[in-house]
């Protein structure tokens, strides 16, 4: 929690999220997990809203995390956990939806 | 004489030229997205930086002033511009994507940044409503304050030419 809270805007995730949906929780909660250093961009719940996620993943849906560590863009909360999941942890554990 | 009343809000006990502003973090909201960002880190980064306070987004005075900055084009002719308002982050990037603005501005609900600027104003008859007075400052890049103008009557608008000439703005 305290990561996205202090990280610079140097961090190496960017972590595109929509407040208080379950499915960036879930990869918000990983994150944490694995101290992962993190910035947390906020964007609109109109997906019409959100170029710039668009932009960067190709998709409209949020979570979407940029890793600067790997060069990796993904989407899906299901991806993402199972990204996380091989990249800075041990085991694996099947996703959701977005 | 105007039948009208121009409110008088006296000098506010602000910061001065020669003073450093404290160091803060809180989200900074463009049209597209907030994040947490420092002012430290935003003049590390963009070198000197305007800092233009306004009243809660949604009220005349902040649209006015983001309008005039835009047409004076002060987004591109100063190193850095950034906002400060106590308005939530949905608000702040509601208004930066409708009216198409450059800006980028902190969103504080709750005041804080104003409160340590010196700069707090409480909405006379509404209560729990706390808002920055008008102000602008010039940020040197280590948060020293190089320029400072605050309102003192409400509503008072800055004195834009004189602002371009005092922070460079030709």
């Amino acid at each position: 929690m305290e990561a996205s809270a202090t990280a610079a805007s140097d961090a190496p995730i960017t972590f595109y999220r929509l407040q208080a949906c379950p499915y960036c929780e879930r990869v918000a909660r990983l994150l944490n997990e694995y101290d992962l250093e993190y910035r947390s961009r906020f964007v609109e719940p109109m997906h019409s809203r959100r170029d710039v996620v668009k932009r960067v993943a190709g998709v409209r849906t949020v979570p979407v995390v940029v890793d600067e560590n790997t060069g990796v863009t993904m989407a899906e909360s299901a991806n993402i956990v199972d990204y996380l999941e091989s990249t800075y942890g041990e085991g694996q554990t099947a996703g959701g939806d977005d | 004489m105007p039948d009208f009343e121009v409110t008088d809000l006296g000098p506010a006990d602000h910061l001065e030229a020669g003073e450093e502003v404290p160091d803060v973090t809180r989200p900074l909201v463009t049209d597209e997205f907030w994040e947490n960002r420092s002012l430290s880190d935003v003049v590390a980064d963009e070198g000197r930086t305007i800092l233009v306070c306004t009243p809660m987004i949604g009220s005349f005075a902040a649209k006015y002033i983001y309008d005039e900055l835009d047409e004076r084009g002060w987004f591109d002719r100063a190193d850095r511009i950034v906002g400060l308002t106590a308005a939530t982050p949905y608000a702040v990037s509601s208004f930066l994507d409708d009216d198409e603005l450059p800006f980028a501005i902190f969103a504080d609900p709750a005041n804080d940044v104003a409160e340590s600027l010196g700069i707090a104003n409480d909405l006379d008859g509404m209560a729990g409503i706390s808002e920055p007075r008008v102000a602008v400052f010039g940020l040197e890049s280590d948060l020293t304050i190089d320029s400072a103008w605050v309102s003192t009557e409400w509503p008072e608008f800055p004195p834009y030419d004189e602002l371009e000439s005092e922070l460079g703005l030709e």
